[in-house]
C-alpha cells in the first residue's frame, strides 16, 4: 500500500525508491539457461562443419576444386568427382521447379481464394499439412511403385524422371502450404480495392492477389527446392545410381529417362566406402552441397526482403 | 411463414410514415430516385446485423449515414453494390432496388454492379503499385478504349490531386501521404464512371485539412454522381450532405449481439434542426454516442 505523503517528496528520495534493490536471480538464471542451449546447438553444428572442412580440404591438397567438379564416379578416389551428381540435382530441381510450382500455386490459390469453407475442404488443407510432415522415405516407396513400377513404360523404371516426379511429389505439399500463407497474407483491402472498381474475382487474382504474394511464393519455392536437393532416402528407393554411371548421352528427353544420381546419393555411397580418401571425398562433397543450398537459402532471403510490401 | 410477414410489416410501419414524410418535402419523380430499399435485413450466418431498413436514395444528393459504433450503417452500404457477397456468410432478406431493378436478381452480376456503384473504404487502400496503374486498372478491365492518358489525367483532376502527382505518375502510390492516398482513391472510382459512389467512413484515417479536401471534394463532384457516406462525424454530416438517415443499434442483452436499424431518415437540416425522434436527438445533440 503506498501512502500517499503530506508534501512532495525531494527527487532524490523519489529515486531511491524507484531503484530496484533486488536482483532478479531467477530471471538470470532463466537467461543463462536460454543462452547454454543455444551454445550448446550452436556448438554442435560448428563441431560438425569444422570437421567437415577438415577432411575435405585433405581432397584439395592433392588436387583442384575443378577437378572435383569435373570428374565423374569412378573407383579411383583421386579421379572421383561429382559432376554427374551435379548434372543430376541440377535435372532434379528442374522437375521441383517445372512441377511442383505451377502445381503447387494453383493449388494454393484454389483453396485460398475459390474453395468454400467447407468441411471437406478443411480436411484436405489438414491432409496437405500433414503429407508435408510425411517422412521422405515414405515418397520413396510411392515413387518405387507408381513412376518406377506403374508408370515404367513413360519413365522408363529407375530413371531421371522417375526422381525427378518423387522428388516433386515429395515437395508439392510445402509449396502448397508457403504459397496458402503467401496469399492468406495478402490483406483484404487490395482484394476490396480491386472489386470496388468492378474487377471480377480472376481479375482481383491475377492483377492484385498474385503480385502481392508473389515474393513469399517464390521464397516458399526456393525453400521447398533447398528441401530436395537435399534428399537421399526418397532417391534411393528410386534406384538412384551410387556407382558407376555413363556419361548422359542423347537428347534431353531420352535423358529423361537414363538412369541417374544426385549430390546426396553420391556423398551416401563414398561415406559407405572403407577406403578413407573415398570418406574425404564425401566431405567435398558434403561442402558443395552445402554452398548450392546456402546460395538458394540466401536468394530467398533477398527475394523476400526485397519484395516484401508493407501495407 | 404468413405470421412472418405480417410481423415484418408491422415492423415497418414506423419507417414507412418517415419515408411518406420525406416523400412530401422531396416530391422526387421516379427518375430522380437511385436505390431504393424496403424492409431490407442482412446477416451474417444467424446473426441478424442490420433489421428492417426501408429507405429512398436520391440521385445527385449526398446522403449521409450516421450513428454509433456497430449499427450496421457500414453493413447496410457494403449492401448496396454487393461487396458483402464477398462475406460467405452474409446474406440479405427484403429488396434493394436500383433504378427500379432488383439488385440481388439472380440474373444481376455483381461485378456489373461495382461497376456502376463505387466504393472509398475507410483505410486508404491503393493498389502496392503506381499512381497511374491505380487509375488506369479499373477503365482497363471494363474495357475502356480511348486515351488512357487522358482519362488519367481527369480522374486525377476530378479528385483535385493532378497538380500534386502529375510529376510522378510511375511512382509507387504507396508513397502518398494518407489524404493523398484517399483522394486517389476516390479518382480510381471516378475513373470508371460510375453512376454512385459509395463512401464508407472515407475521411475517419485523416487530419482536418486533408478531411476538408474531400469534403469539398464531394460538393464539386456531386453534380456528377450520387453520393452515399457513412460517417461518425456528425458536423461532417451537416456539413456535406443533402439527406440524412440516422441508424442506432438495439442491444439484445441475453445474446450480447447489436442489430442496427434506421431510425429517421429526412433532410440534413430537419435531422439536425428538428428531429422527430427522441433518439436522434439524443444522439445529434450528443447527449449519447
Amino acid at each position: 500500500m503506498v501512502v500517499r505523503p503530506e508534501a512532495v517528496p525531494p527527487s532524490d528520495v523519489v529515486l531511491a525508491h524507484l531503484k530496484g534493490k533486488r536482483t532478479d536471480v531467477k530471471g538470470l538464471l532463466f537467461q543463462t539457461a536460454l543462452l547454454l542451449s543455444l551454445l550448446l546447438s550452436l556448438l554442435f553444428l560448428v563441431v560438425l562443419l569444422v570437421d567437415i572442412f577438415l577432411d575435405a580440404m585433405a581432397v584439395f591438397e592433392t588436387r583442384s576444386l575443378a577437378s572435383f567438379l569435373e570428374g565423374s564416379l569412378s573407383g579411383f578416389p583421386d579421379r572421383a568427382g561429382v559432376s554427374q551428381a551435379l548434372y543430376g540435382s541440377a535435372m532434379l530441381m528442374l522437375f521441383v521447379v517445372f512441377v511442383s510450382f505451377p502445381l503447387g500455386v494453383a493449388a494454393a490459390v484454389y483453396l485460398e481464394e475459390y474453395a468454400s469453407d467447407t468441411r471437406f475442404n478443411r480436411f484436405i488443407t489438414v491432409n496437405i499439412r500433414n503429407l508435408a510432415g510425411v517422412p521422405s522415405i515414405v515418397y520413396g516407396l510411392l515413387g518405387l511403385s507408381l513412376f518406377v513400377g506403374t508408370l515404367s513404360a513413360i519413365t522408363g523404371g529407375p530413371s531421371l524422371l522417375a526422381g525427378g516426379m518423387t522428388l516433386a511429389v515429395l515437395v508439392l505439399p510445402i509449396v502448397i502450404i508457403t504459397a496458402s500463407e503467401a496469399l492468406r497474407a495478402v490483406p483484404l483491402s487490395i482484394r476490396e480495392a480491386g472489386y470496388g472498381v468492378g474487377a471480377t474475382k480472376w481479375e482481383v487474382i491475377r492483377s492484385h492477389v498474385l503480385p502481392s504474394a508473389a515474393p513469399g511464393i517464390l521464397t516458399g519455392t526456393i525453400l521447398a527446392i533447398s528441401r530436395a536437393i537435399g534428399e537421399a532416402a526418397p532417391l534411393l528407393l528410386v534406384g538412384a545410381v551410387g556407382g558407376l554411371l555413363g556419361q548422359a548421352q542423347g537428347g534431353f528427353f531420352s535423358q529423361l529417362q537414363d538412369r541417374f544420381t544426385a549430390l546426396p546419393i553420391v556423398i551416401f555411397e563414398w561415406t559407405k566406402e572403407a577406403n578413407s580418401e573415398f570418406k574425404a571425398l564425401a566431405s567435398a562433397g558434403i561442402v558443395v552441397l552445402m554452398v548450392i543450398i546456402l546460395i538458394s537459402n540466401a536468394a530467398a532471403i533477398i527475394l523476400r526482403n526485397r519484395y516484401e510490401r508493407k501495407w | 411463414m404468413e405470421s412472418k410477414t405480417a410481423v415484418r410489416e408491422a415492423r415497418q410501419t414506423p419507417h414507412n410514415e418517415v419515408h411518406a414524410e420525406v416523400g412530401h418535402h422531396e416530391s422526387p419523380t421516379h427518375r430522380d430516385v437511385v436505390f431504393e430499399t424496403r424492409a431490407l435485413s442482412v446477416y451474417y450466418g444467424d446473426f441478424r446485423a442490420v433489421r428492417d431498413v426501408s429507405m429512398t436514395i436520391y440521385r445527385n444528393h449526398i446522403t449521409a449515414l450516421i450513428g454509433p459504433s456497430g449499427c450496421g450503417k457500414t453493413t447496410f452500404i457494403r449492401c448496396l453494390n454487393r461487396m458483402n457477397d464477398l462475406i460467405e456468410t452474409a446474406r440479405i432478406e427484403g429488396e434493394i432496388k436500383y433504378h427500379g431493378v432488383n439488385l440481388y436478381d439472380k440474373k444481376v452480376d455483381a461485378v456489373e454492379v461495382r461497376r456502376r456503384v463505387g466504393m472509398v473504404f475507410q483505410k486508404p487502400n491503393p493498389f502496392p503499385k503506381s499512381i497511374y496503374d491505380n487509375i488506369a486498372f479499373g477503365p482497363k478491365i471494363s474495357g475502356f478504349k480511348g486515351d488512357m492518358d487522358e482519362l488519367v489525367e481527369q480522374s486525377l483532376q476530378k479528385a483535385a490531386l493532378w497538380d500534386e502527382v502529375k510529376d510522378r505518375l510511375k511512382e509507387s502510390a504507396m508513397g502518398l501521404s494518407g489524404g493523398q492516398q484517399q483522394r486517389l482513391c476516390i479518382a480510381r472510382c471516378v475513373a470508371v464512371s460510375p453512376d454512385v459512389i459509395l463512401m464508407d467512413e472515407p475521411c475517419s484515417s485523416l487530419d482536418p485539412i486533408a478531411t476538408g479536401r474531400i469534403e469539398d471534394l464531394m460538393q464539386d463532384i456531386k453534380e456528377d454522381y450520387s453520393i452515399v457516406i457513412v460517417t461518425h462525424n456528425m458536423q461532417q454530416a451537416a456539413r456535406v450532405s443533402d439527406m440524412t438517415a440516422f441508424f442506432t443499434a438495439e442491444v439484445n442483452e441475453q445474446q450480447d449481439r447489436r442489430t442496427g436499424m434506421l431510425v429517421e431518415y429526412d433532410k440534413t437540416e430537419n435531422i439536425f434542426q428538428t428531429p422527430s425522434d427522441e433518439r436522434t436527438a439524443t444522439y445529434v445533440t450528443g447527449r449519447f454516442g
